[in-house]
């Protein structure tokens, strides 16, 4: 029955095309030589887990792929990401645009101080996504409903997100990051701040996304990563070890740095 | 014994005491601090203050009360006619103070032998001239009686100085015994050290508050004794402001009108100056500029708040005026006429407002910095520009604080007078057009008080007036302006 699951979801990332292409991608900070010649080939539908010990520059390639490093001065990144063949590194390419489609939630939940609806609203108003108001309220209403948060938030909507409990706001972060129609969703350690009950609905929610999104997820814990993930790729170092399925990872990892991690000896 | 000598005698007992009280805890635990209750100079610095600190404290009491003690007893002696009036009493008083304070010198200078200064009579000596010797002027020749007095004051100051060194340290003796008395290695020093010094900062924290009460007292009683000249009500409603001080007395329009208008007139075009500006300065340094410009911008532009008042007042008049003069005049660029004379509202507002730009965007760019980086990363992540990101999601969430910053703002514009003497004009006016020549509540303040006068006529008792309804207004902006910047606080902490 398990075995069966993991062979579907082998399957389906297998057939699905590659969505992120990264080549020999590079990243310094000032002097200091963070992500080193790492060559990754994320499909889509497809939640990728990224693991390592901390400072191993997992959050920061993750971050490499929506151009959230360009608000770091000293950040400078060589190589080639490729997001459906097109480089976003080119300087045609305007970053703004490629965080709408890039979406990132974040390691601490960060709702704005403003309503719930004014949240989820935020990215369509900024794009222009809504051409009425029934369209930005059926939006909203649709996100909600896809981070899992509707029935919760539905009586509420008009009071501030920042009132909400912590996983809840989690949630409500997820559905302001896919109100803005994203093709991918960059999590950073997106339940470190959250109870085991939050952590569990949010990984259920992170499931269901893999229907529309392309997700790739940092995080600490190997059994989250067991759990929610199809692919994983293991940092060290600043060194891209391996990345393979998870299932294979997690019960025959080739790299014996792979091995020790995983079993708790380096870290 | 001066009280520079007393001071010193004090500390000699207090580091004394230190080492001593220090020594007998550790001989006690025989010289093992760990047997002892407290480090070692805990045991040192509880003498140590114990000595200084009550001491210390009578020292000022008594050099604060002791002049003040004896005017009041000699009072009695002087002439019964002065005793009836106040202003000739002190005038008296006065006199009686100087030529005191003038044979100290003397005696101090040896112009005079002590024993000669004390058996002075008028009949042998001409006490003005020697006096006036050693380089103090008195205003008339010396009569016997003020000469008895002043040395009546000399003894009772002698005498007085002396039980004030005897008492001071021999409080200072005594503390520094019990202290003493009391330390062995069982004793809980740390305890009493921690308090004093509790208490240290408890008279730090005092001091601000009891310096605005002492700025309300000593405006209270004039503004009561105003009122009790001149009717509340013409002095709120009224709306002519024309003093008199040529004798017709009563006759005055002391109208607060006028003078609040021109005040809030101005402060309102300061604040359209300095706000847009001060903000945008704020964002361009917190939001855009590189740490390299900002470790130059921030501090030139904080350059602008050390400039002083005056010589903004000097920039008003010499430069802005004209140049506005030459725009808005009858006889400038746009042919308007508005304006008739370089000193404005306009030219005092601009002015000001230029002044607040630093206030107001350091005040800004501290809030602004406040909010943290994860709501930025947060709408950046979402795709939005920078500028969408400052106006939807940062500004919102600095508002409260930045209005804060505005009210503080306003609260120095409404306060700030010299601008206003140099750029403003001097004619209280009701005018609403903004290059009109208007005086604010400050300017009036200045000119009511300068000169002559007695504090017995309205005409300078409304200067107290006017300072208490000024200090009312910005009291209450200051506190709204506390009011919102702690609520804000509450949203992230």
């Amino acid at each position: 029955m398990l075995d069966d699951k993991y062979h579907a979801d082998r399957a389906v990332g297998t057939m699905q095309d590659k969505k992120i292409t990264a080549r020999n991608v590079q990243v310094f900070y000032g002097d200091t030589h963070a992500i080193k010649d790492v060559n990754v080939d994320i499909a889509d539908k497809t939640v990728t887990a990224f693991i390592g010990p901390s400072g191993c520059g997992k959050s920061t390639f993750l971050r490499c792929l929506n151009r959230m490093n360009d608000t770091i001065d000293i950040c400078r990144v060589e190589g080639d990401i490729l997001i459906d063949d097109e480089d976003i590194y080119d300087p045609r390419v305007d970053p703004v645009q490629l965080r709408a489609k890039v979406g990132m939630v974040f390691q601490k939940p960060n709702p704005f101080p403003k309503s719930i609806y004014d949240n989820v609203a935020y990215g369509p108003k900024i794009h222009g996504l809504a051409k009425t108001k029934a369209d930005l309220d059926e939006i909203v209403e649709s996100s909600l409903r896809k981070a899992a948060l509707w029935n919760e938030a539905k009586d509420r909507l008009h009071q501030p997100g920042t009132g909400m409990s912590g996983g809840q706001q989690q949630r409500l972060c997820i559905a302001r990051a896919i109100a803005t129609a994203p093709e991918i969703l960059l999590m950073d350690e997106p339940c470190s701040a959250l109870d085991p009950i939050a952590t569990a609905q949010v990984e259920e929610l992170i499931d269901e996304l893999r229907q529309s999104f392309s997700v790739v997820i940092v995080t600490h814990s190997m059994q989250q990563a067991a759990r929610v993930s199809q692919k994983t790729a293991f940092f060290h170092l600043g060194n891209l070890v391996e990345f393979d399925d998870t299932d294979k990872i997690f019960t025959n990892p080739q790299d014996p740095r792979t091995e020790s991690y995983i079993s708790g000896r380096i870290g | 014994m001066p009280a520079i000598w007393i001071i010193a005698v004090i500390l000699v007992i207090a580091i004394a005491g230190y080492f001593l009280a220090r020594g007998r805890a550790l001989a006690s635990a025989d010289a093992d601090p760990r047997k002892m209750h407290s480090l070692p100079s805990y045991y040192g610095t509880n003498a140590a203050m114990a000595a200084a600190g009550p001491a210390l404290l009578i020292l000022l009491a008594w050099l604060i009360a002791q002049p003040l003690l004896i005017n009041n007893s000699l009072t009695q002696y002087l002439p019964a006619d002065i005793i009836g009036d106040a202003g000739e009493t002190s005038l008296a008083m006065a006199d009686v103070n100087r030529i005191a304070g003038g044979l100290d010198l003397a005696v101090a200078e040896g112009a005079m032998t002590a024993e000669a200064a004390k058996n002075l009579t008028v009949e042998t000596t001409d006490v003005r001239a020697e006096l006036a010797a050693v380089g103090v002027a008195l205003g008339s020749d010396v009569d016997a009686a003020t000469l008895a007095l002043a040395q009546r004051y000399r003894g009772a100051t002698a005498l007085g100085d002396i039980l004030k060194a005897v008492v001071v340290i021999g409080l200072s003796l005594v503390g520094a015994g019990v202290a003493y008395a009391m330390t062995n290695k069982d004793f809980r020093a740390r305890r009493y050290v921690e308090s004093a010094v509790k208490l240290i900062l408890i008279a730090a924290a005092s001091v601000a508050i009891l310096t605005t009460v002492g700025i309300v007292l000593s405006l209270v009683f004039n503004t009561i004794e105003f009122f009790r000249l001149f009717p509340a009500t013409d002095f709120f409603f009224g709306t002519r402001w024309e003093p008199s001080f040529s004798g017709r007395g009563g006759n005055s329009d002391l109208g607060f009108l006028p003078l609040i208008w021109g005040t809030l007139f101005i402060s309102l075009i300061a604040l359209i100056v300095a706000v847009p500006i001060g903000l945008f300065a704020a964002i361009y340094l917190s939001e855009y500029a590189s740490p390299r410009v900002r470790s130059i911008a921030k501090p030139l532009i904080e350059v602008l708040a050390g400039v002083p008042t005056i010589v903004y007042g000097l920039f008003a008049l010499l430069t802005v005026g004209p140049l506005l003069l030459s725009a808005f005049g009858a006889n400038g660029s746009f042919h308007l006429g508005w304006m008739s004379g370089g000193t404005a509202a306009m030219t005092a507002g601009l002015v000001m407002g230029f002044m607040l730009i630093p206030f107001v965007s350091s005040l800004s760019d501290d809030i602004i910095n406040s909010v943290p980086q994860a709501m930025r990363d947060g709408s950046l992540g979402l795709g939005a520009t920078q500028s969408e990101t400052v106006r939807q999601v940062i500004l919102p969430a600095a508002l409260p604080g930045i209005v804060g910053a505005i009210l503080l703002a306003a609260s120095r514009a409404i306060g700030e007078t010299m601008i206003v003497v140099m750029g403003a004009g001097a004619a209280a006016s009701l005018s609403m057009n903004p290059f009109d020549a208007m005086t604010t509540v400050t300017a009036k303040i200045v000119s009511q008080l300068t000169g002559d006068g007695e504090f017995n006529s309205p005409e300078t008792l409304v200067a107290f007036a006017l300072g208490m309804t000024l200090f009312v207004i910005t009291l209450a902006l200051n506190i709204l302006a506390l009011y919102i910047v702690r609520k804000y606080r509450e949203q992230y902490e």
